[in-house]
Formats: structure tokens, sequence, C-alpha cells
């Protein structure tokens, strides 16, 4: 095995226990200080970050594929997000501004 | 050489003549991150939707207890896991070794059905608590229609990957596949891992009882 692939897989195992440890913490920190969203949604993408770069080898890539990939896929994200100000409105059930 | 790698030799020798590709992938792997990115947003307005729903119930339940979680946390070690044994077959087709690659999906599939047979216990668990689609004992009936259908069609995925790493991990032993088709579903398998650390933490941490 070459000294490059036995790197490769070190690094693979690092990262493999940094994303079980996040989920512990995801875990721990729920039961102590309480699943506030902002938290978990942190811990969650550092996690998916992890994965997508070493796991899914998107660090490897052109930096053209990431650039195809990843802005549009949050684009997406993010423009769904423009729901949430209806949802707080249906739970105090104001009526919508005339 | 297997017929997979011939046919893929030939398509090289075709493209040799053309552009270069401005990913410099396979165009499979391209579709595959093209579905992958397309599913991403299915999944996010899925997650986004059961917020929704969530936000605007004024009685949401927080219903899942200790073992529940504790459950959760062995699903994600074991599809965590998973990833790496999908790395592993990876690595042993890179290196044309055919029988260890086949081994490494096999197992990762194993993985895969020991991951749905746990969620499925955990379905039975809420279902055998009278938690229905529309109806649960204890607050908004929306409830089991956002969990069942964000951990449903994440379940649906993990199914549809066991079934792909075995046709997949089987052909490429049989030399019917090329090393590339088990990288474009140990992607597809990384990405249904990537979805899971949200779903646990949306899904089961902000609804534990408390």
């Amino acid at each position: 095995m070459s000294a490059n692939n036995t790197n490769s897989m070190r690094t693979t195992y690092i990262v493999y226990g940094v994303i079980l440890a996040i989920a512990v913490i995801q875990v721990v920190v729920a039961i102590t200080m309480g699943p506030s969203l902002g938290r978990m949604l942190i811990l969650a993408a550092i996690q998916a970050y992890l994965a997508g770069m070493f796991f899914m080898h998107l660090r490897d890539e052109k930096s053209n594929l990431r650039l195809a990939l990843i802005p549009a896929t949050l684009f997406v994200l993010v423009m769904m997000n423009m729901v949430w100000a209806d949802s707080f409105r249906l739970i105090s059930m104001k009526p919508f501004a005339k | 050489m297997s017929e997979a790698d011939l046919t893929l030799e030939q398509s090289a020798g075709v493209a040799a003549v053309m552009e270069e590709s401005p990913f410099s992938i396979p165009s499979s792997k391209l579709v595959m991150w093209l579905f992958i990115i397309s599913d991403a947003c299915t999944f996010g307005a899925l997650l986004i939707a059961y917020g929704y729903i969530r936000n605007s119930a004024a009685d949401w339940p927080l219903v899942f207890k200790s073992t529940s979680i504790w459950n959760a946390l062995l699903m994600t070690f074991i599809l965590v896991s998973t990833s790496l044994t999908v790395l592993f077959a990876v690595k042993a087709s890179q290196a044309d070794d055919r029988q260890a690659a086949f081994r490494w999906t096999m197992v990762t599939a194993a993985g895969g059905i020991l991951f749905a047979a746990l969620h499925i216990r955990e379905w039975m668990s809420l279902i055998g608590q009278g938690v229905r689609l529309f109806q649960n004992p204890w607050g908004s009936p929306m409830f089991g229609a956002a969990f069942f259908s964000v951990t449903g069609l994440h379940m649906a995925h993990v199914l549809a990957g066991v079934v792909a790493l075995v046709v997949v991990g089987s052909g490429y032993k049989a030399g019917r596949y090329a090393s590339v088709h088990i990288e474009i579903w140990a992607l597809y398998w990384h990405f249904v891992d990537l979805v899971w650390m949200f779903v646990v933490p949306l899904i089961y941490l902000l609804n534990m009882k408390r």
C-alpha cells in the first residue's frame, strides 16, 4: 500500500471518528442543554460537510464540480425557508395583512 | 479484462476525440451527483414541511423517550460504519480486487438491512403506542404524518440502496460492472448517510421527551 493511500485511509478513519463523536455530542447537548434548533443544525451541518468532503470525495473533485453542485443546492434549500413566516402566523391564527 | 471494462475502454476511445468534460468525471457519476442534489432538495422540502407543521401546531407532542434516542444513536453508528465499509469496497474495486469489493459491498448491504430492521422496530413501537398517520394519543394529529413520511422516505432510500449494492456488488464480481459503478453507488450510500445526520436531530432530538 502506498504512503498516499495509507494517509488517505488514516484521514478517513479520523473523519469517521469525528462524525460519530459529533453524533454523541448532539445527544449529550440535547439532554443537558435542551435540543435547540440552531445548535442541532450547526452540528448536523459539520457532519454533512465532513461526509461530503471526505466520504463522497468532493474535496478531490475539480472545483468546477463543487461550484456547480453546492451553491445551487444551498440556494434552493435557503429559498425554501420563506415559509417560516407563514407558520408563525398560523400559530397565532393572525389574518393576512391587508 | 471484463466486459464492463471493455465497454468503458471503448467509450474512453470515443471520448478521446471529444472535448474534455469540465468536471473530469464520467457522465454516469455526474448523473448520480445530479440525482443527489435533486434528492437533497426533496428531503430539504420534506424537512421544512415538517418544521412548518410543527411550528404552527400549539400542542406538538414530545414523544421520544431515552430508549428511542439510544436506538437512533445505534442506527447512526451502523449507518456511518457502512459508509466506511462501502469506502473499503471502492478501494478494493479500484485495486481490481473483485472478491474483497464484493465482500465489502455485501457487508454494507447487511448493515443497511440491520438499520432498516431497527427502524421498523421503532415504527412498530410507536404504532403500538397508538400513533397513526393522522392520529396519536398525545397532541397534534400531524405528528404521525410528519414522522412516518420523513423516516419512511429515508428508509425507502436505504432499502433501494441495499438492492442496488447487492446488484452492483455481485455484478462487479461476475465482471458485468466496472469499479466506477461501485463508486457511483457508494456516493448514493454516503448521501443516505448524510440525510440521516439531519433526520436524527430534527426528528428525534427536537421531539425528545423532557
